[in-house]
This record gives structure tokens, sequence and C-alpha cells, in this order.
């Protein structure tokens, strides 16, 4: 006769709770060298390079807030940020999250973690809590690092903003900080698709570069005449988006929406990758893993949430087509102006003259009137017309103007010399940098003013 | 008398798709008894080994293990351990890491969960705070055993736990195997080594497609076998070859070719037949210096009840382990 040993003191193992789950995720990424190497490198470079460029006589005026690097250590982190948009977070999101799965894959312990935890959804929950976790430090690190290395370069000055407006220091970091916290949106998006890939592709490498193949894909199609639409609905717009704290009044609609669509997508691809990992079978040694289920699963509901993103946009925003039209060219050239000329006025200690005594105006047009003035494109020029007290003859300067699809813009000076001709300009106590020569603006692809 | 089991299944089954992995399989492991799975690939060990360890559960059947019935997956008692596939180390943690990483994971303090003492069992000390990627295969089964060690369990499950071991580590981990079971713990492990298994096991199972087609102590398989080949190795060789020609049940097996050298024999006899050549020569006053297996009882049963004629399962070391006639014999001698 036989029995089983008794079971007096055997009881069914307790699965690991989520905290154990997530430090013991948290041990294994943070010993890897790259994870390690990476967080290093996001907490002392961007730094070294904020205080090494801000020193130097050319600045990097061709990205966003690059021209005002020598002015204020604000600057600089916002130039890390638009870089970070486009190589930085993806890439972060690419090396961490992306390959959160498919580690355990090339390594061959899925059925020693099973083991040890007893709970796939667990394992899934402290998996991407650690992933988020790093991805959280190297975005501090990236945010922090810059903004140190910049206020300690050139100091705690007020920043130009994108409107030609002076911001505060006190609220120049402020909408800096906000601008990171933004961010965070998108980079989430690309963590839980890389997530996703790393779930669905396993150890192909493919699930490692999905988040970077993405924000590729992302960054050509924002380079694209897409309606705005289209653009406001793919999930990187956020990236784009934080432009809008940096004018007055604050361009909320798109960084709402942007901020929105990114959220989505991030609750979408995370719960996918969910699915996708509680569907697999670790035991089944034919099973090819869920790499066949991962164009079902994987990827047509994110095609249908862009369809229905689209849509929802299309039918909800006010503007169509490219968003860029004449009227609203002329609105943001012609309140820079006016900001940026009261900043040239102080520079050359001239009697002081509000915005709204200057009367700032702007005629637009583009192809040399050939075309429809709307629309992206490097042949916008515009003419700049304003008033000075006392004054009987109206000022009047012309700039050339690069409007890109996204609604930045590089206005470059075109004349008179003394106004915005010559990028430097003669102050009591030397020369100084031009701000009229050529500054950087922004167009509100979601405005309500009627066309004018 | 009862008889405590560890693992109780009856008529385990379990399909992959059109793959049917296991088929009825009945498996009844005594508490202490070290248990061996031996089958070709494919044969179903590893998915069998799954089940023991919580990983899978069967489509039909019922399974025991502990004395707790396990129905759904990842529902195995407190008290199991091991690895299939291989134990699962991170190549960037040092050994002692990974396993301290591992106890605080399973709730345990980290400080006092014994991690030296299951290092030094499995003879790690002088490595333990090596990353492992540097670590050999057989370093890496040795470190696997001791994170299973470390939960102190009742039910140890290890697939091919020799793989990559020198002959230093094989009889370091059997040293650990057997003090488990001398303690209680029931091991059941599969493995390609049939000189492991014989060393090892008090019962095995050998599978083949999904079905067990034999189970019990490997000694039985000599009894219940075939006629086998031995290597006969005498201070007389002329005089064993006509002992062994005179001797009824015993033939000479010739042309076995140089490798064993003059003064060896290779006969092919039942077990008793065998017997009556040793009393023989005994009697004739022809040392017996050494009788072994050509191939072990258990590799031949592996290798007629899987009918793979053509493969040969891994052995090792036959001279080190002398068959019970053999080692009689000598002492009979002295």
């Amino acid at each position: 006769m036989t029995t089983t040993v008794a079971a007096d003191h055997t009881t069914v193992a307790r699965r690991v709770s989520v905290p154990r789950g997530y430090r013991f995720e948290l041990v294994k990424l943070v010993s890897q060298g790259r994870i390690r190497l990476l967080v290093l490198a996001y907490w002392i470079a961007p730094g070294l390079f904020v205080a090494a460029v801000s020193r130097q006589s050319t600045l990097p005026s061709d990205t966003l807030f690059g021209r005002w690097m020598h002015a204020t250590g604000w600057a600089g982190p916002l130039v890390i940020l638009g870089f970070a948009g486009t190589w930085a977070l993806p890439l972060l999101t690419s090396v961490v999250a992306g390959d959160v799965f498919a580690s355990e894959d090339r390594l061959g312990t899925w059925r020693h973690l099973l083991v040890a935890v007893r709970s796939p959804r667990r394992i899934f929950v402290a998996k991407a809590l650690a992933s988020l976790s790093v991805i959280l430090l190297l975005v501090a690190g990236l945010a922090c690092s810059s903004a140190v290395g910049g206020v300690l370069a050139v100091g705690d000055h007020p920043l130009v903003g994108l409107d030609g407006r002076l911001l505060a220091p006190s609220d120049a970091a402020g909408r800096v900080f906000l601008a990171w916290v933004c961010v965070l949106a998108p980079t989430l998006a690309l963590a839980a698709i890389g997530l996703l890939g790393s779930v669905a592709l396993g150890r192909s490498p493919m699930g490692l570069l999905l988040p970077a193949f993405l924000a590729l894909a992302m960054q050509v199609a924002q380079m694209l005449p897409l309606p705005v639409a289209v653009r406001l609905a793919l999930p990187g717009y956020a990236f784009i988006a934080w432009h809008g704290l940096f004018t007055s009044p604050a361009q909320v609609g798109p960084l709402v929406i942007g901020i929105v669509v990114s959220l989505v997508w991030a609750v979408l691809a995370t719960v996918l990758a969910c699915l996708l990992f509680l569907r697999r079978d670790f035991t089944n040694p034919t099973a090819d893993g869920p790499a066949r289920r991962a164009l079902t699963t994987g990827l047509l509901p994110p095609a249908g949430l862009l369809v229905l993103t689209v849509t929802v946009l299309t039918v909800a925003v006010p503007s169509v087509g490219s968003g860029i039209r004449q009227d609203k060219v002329q609105r943001s050239v012609a309140t820079a102006f006016a900001h940026l000329y009261r900043l040239q006025t102080r520079q050359l200690d001239r009697p002081d003259v509000t915005e709204a005594r200057l009367r700032a105006s702007a005629a637009c047009d583009k192809g040399a009137g050939q075309v429809t003035p709307e629309g992206p494109g490097n042949d916008w020029r515009c003419v700049v017309s304003w008033h000075l007290p006392d004054v009987e003859a109206t000022g009047t300067a012309v700039y050339q103007l690069d409007v890109t699809s996204d609604g930045r813009f590089v206005a470059d000076g075109d004349g008179p010399k003394e106004v915005n001709g010559y990028f430097l300009v003669r102050t009591p106590v030397g020369d100084a940098p031009n701000p009229l020569w050529q500054f950087d603006g922004d167009v509100e692809l979601l405005s309500t003013a009627p066309k004018g | 008398m009862d008889t405590l089991h560890s693992v109780r299944a009856r008529g385990i089954t379990k399909c992959f798709g059109d793959v049917v992995a296991l088929d009825g399989i009945d498996l009844d492991v005594p508490q202490g008894q070290i248990h061996g799975l031996v089958g070709p690939n494919g044969a179903g060990k590893t998915t069998l080994l799954g089940l023991l360890l919580g990983l899978a559960v069967a489509d039909s059947g019922s399974l025991e293990i502990l004395g707790t019935p396990v129905r759904r997956a990842l529902a195995a008692p407190d008290g199991v351990a091991g690895f299939v596939d291989g134990p699962g180390l991170y190549p960037s943690l040092t050994a002692r890491q990974n396993l301290a990483a591992l106890s605080v994971l399973r709730g345990g303090d980290a400080r006092t969960a014994g991690i030296d003492e299951v290092l030094d069992q499995v003879g790690l000390t002088d490595v333990a705070d090596d990353r492992t990627r540097g670590y050999s295969l057989g370093m890496r089964q040795r470190l696997g055993l001791a994170a299973a060690l470390l939960t102190k369990p009742r039910l140890l499950v290890l697939d091919e736990p020799s793989n990559g071991l020198d002959p230093a580590g094989r009889r370091h981990v059997h040293g650990v195997l057997n003090q488990l079971a001398a303690g209680g713990t029931s091991v059941v492990l599969s493995s390609h080594r049939m000189d492991d298994l014989e060393a090892l096991c008090s019962e095995v199972t050998i599978l083949a497609t999904g079905r067990v087609v034999f189970s019990g102590p490997p000694g039985k398989l000599a009894a219940e076998n075939r006629e086998l080949d031995y290597r006969l190795l005498t201070s007389d060789a002329r005089a064993a070859r006509e002992e062994a020609a005179d001797t009824a049940g015993i033939r000479v097996v010739d042309g076995v070719g140089p490798r064993y050298g003059a003064e060896v024999l290779v006969v092919r006899a039942l077990v008793p037949a065998l017997d009556e050549l040793v009393v023989r020569l005994v009697h004739a006053g022809v040392a017996v210096r050494e009788l072994t297996p050509v191939v072990s009882p258990l590799a031949a049963a592996f290798l007629a009840l899987t009918e793979q004629p053509g493969e040969q399962p891994e052995q090792s070391e036959q001279s080190e382990q002398p068959t019970r006639q053999s080692t009689e014999q000598e002492e009979d001698g002295r």
C-alpha cells in the first residue's frame, strides 16, 4: 500500500508579491553594463554638452532655443529636450523596455522565473514597472543634468520664448520642468510599444528596435505635409507640442491632445503586451512564441487606434489641411517681432516702448505671391511694420521665413541693417547679438482665429 | 506497510497541439528516493519534469505532489524546487548575487538564507563573487542546484544536472544528491548519462514517445533483460576462454577489435550463466580482475526498449563502477 507524503505542512506555494518581483527585476536591469552606462551617460553627458556649447561662439541656432544658449542656462535643457525627443528617448526605451522580456528569451530563464514567481501577471507588472522606473531615471538624468549644466555655465537668466517674450528665470524654469514632464507621455507610449515588441517578437532584434523604428517613422511623418488631424494622432506628437508652452498664451490644445493620444497608445500597447504575455505557453516545446499572433494581436489594434484617432480629431479639431495659414503666420511673426524689438530697445539703451504702442503687424506671402499663402515651406516672406511714438514714419523690416510642417519657423532678417540685417548690434557696453536678426517662432496649428 | 510518496501520478496525458508529449504516464516517487527519467530526445522527460515543477498542468490524469493535488499551472506546493532546460541564471550577476536575488524574491533575507552554505555544498565558494557570464556549463549546473537547495526542497526536480560536469564535479553533485535523499528529500532527475543514473537512482523510468516502457530498479533491468556483453579481464586469458567455452549459456564474442587488448575476453551471457562462469574460473584458479558490462544493463535496456539500435547513450567511467560480481570475486580471491 502506498500513500502520498502527508500534506500537514504542505501548502500551495504562495505567489511572489509585485514589490518583490519589482525589486528582482530592478536588480537584473541595474546589473546590466549597458544600463549602467546609459544611466551614467544620461546623467553626465547632457550637462557637459550644454556647458561646453554655451561657452562657444558658434551656437546650434538650427535647434530650437539653441541661439539663446549663451544668454541663459534654461535654453540648454530645451535644446537637449529637442534632441531627446528625436534620438535619446526612443533609444533608451528601445534598450530598456524593448529588451526587458526578450532578455529572458535570450537567456532561457522564463521557466526558472515562472517557477520562482508563479504568476505571469505579476511578472509582467514587475517587469513593466522596473523598466518604467529605469526610463524615468534616465529622463530625469537628461533633464537635471542639462539644466544644472546650463545654469552653472551661463546662469539663471531670463529666456526668450517662441513669441519673443522674455520669460523671467523662475517662469522659464517652471516651463522647462513642465516641458520635460509633458514628454513623459510620448516616452511612455514608446516604452509600452517597446514592451509590446519585446513580448511579441521575443529574441528577434526587431523587438528591441521597434520603438526606435517607430520614432524614426513618426519623425519622417512629421516632416511630411500631413493634415493636422493625422499629425496630432501620432503618439509622438507631444515630443513637438511642448513648444507651445513657450508662447503666450500657451498653446495648450495641441499639447493636451498630444499627451492624451500618447497615453492612450501607452495603455493600449501595455494591455496588448500583457494579453500576449499571459497567453504565451512557456511549456510547449514546439511553440514558436507569440510571433505569429503578433500581426493580429499586436499590430491590428494599434492600427485601428490610429484610424480612430485620426477620425475623431478630424471631426473635433477646428483646423483642416496643414494648419499653417497666412493669418497665423502674420500674427506669429508680428507678435514675436514686437517682443524682440523691445528687447533690442533695452539693449540699445533707448526709451522703452510697449508692444501695444508699437502696433507691429506683418504682411506675409509665399512663393513671391505665386502660390496660395499656406502650408510649410522656406519661401515665405514677411514685411513687418511698426510705429514708434512721436514718429510719423512707419518702420518696416523684411524677413525670409522657413516654416516647417510642425508649425515651427525660423525668421531670417533681410534688412534694414540697423534693425535686423546684421547679427550684432552696437550697445553702449559693446557689440551684442541682435535679437531681431534671426528668431524662432511657432504657428499654432489648431488656432480658431478666423481667416484674415 | 505504507510507503510515503512525494510524487504520485496516474494516467498523465499532455498534448501540445497534435503532438502527444505524455500518454497515460504513471509515476511513483517514494520519499527520499532518487528517481531517474531516461528516454530518447522528445520522449517527454522535460514535459514530465515541467509538470512536477508546476509549469504546466496535465490535460488528463491526476498528479499529487507532496500530498497536494495539482490541478492548475504554477500551483505546485511549497517544497518543490529545481530546473528544466538548464538553470535560470543571470549572467550580469555573480553567483552570490544570483542566489541573493532569488532568496529576496522568495521573501527571504539574503544574509540569513544560507547562501554560503549552499555554495560550499556545490563547490562554488571560490568563484562565488565572479559574474556567471564566465561560468562553464558545469559551473552553471552546480549553481542551478545551489539555487534549488536554497529553498530546502522536499522534492528536487533536475533536468540533465550532470551536463557539462567534469568527473570531480559529477562526484560532488552525486554526493549532494545522495545526502539530500538520505535526509528525506526526493529527487527526480533526467539524464542521458546511464552511469549517472545507475550510480544515483534507486529506480528509473524509461520513457519512449510519451509512454512508460519500464519503471523499477535498474538492477531489475539486468534480470529482465536479454543477454549482455561483458568485458572479462583475468590472470590467464587462455584458461578463461576455455572455461567460458565450456560453460553453458556463455558465448565468447570474437572480433571485438584491438581496443581491449589480447588479455581481455568479451563474453555474451545472461546473469545466471555469468555467475556460473565466475565460479568455474575460481575453481580453476583463475583470478578475475575485472568483469564489466560492455554496455550497462540500463543502457542496453534503453536501446532495446526505445528501439534505437543505432544510438549509443552516453556512458563513461565504466571502469570506475565494477559490477557486483567482480567486486565479490575480488573479495573472494583475497
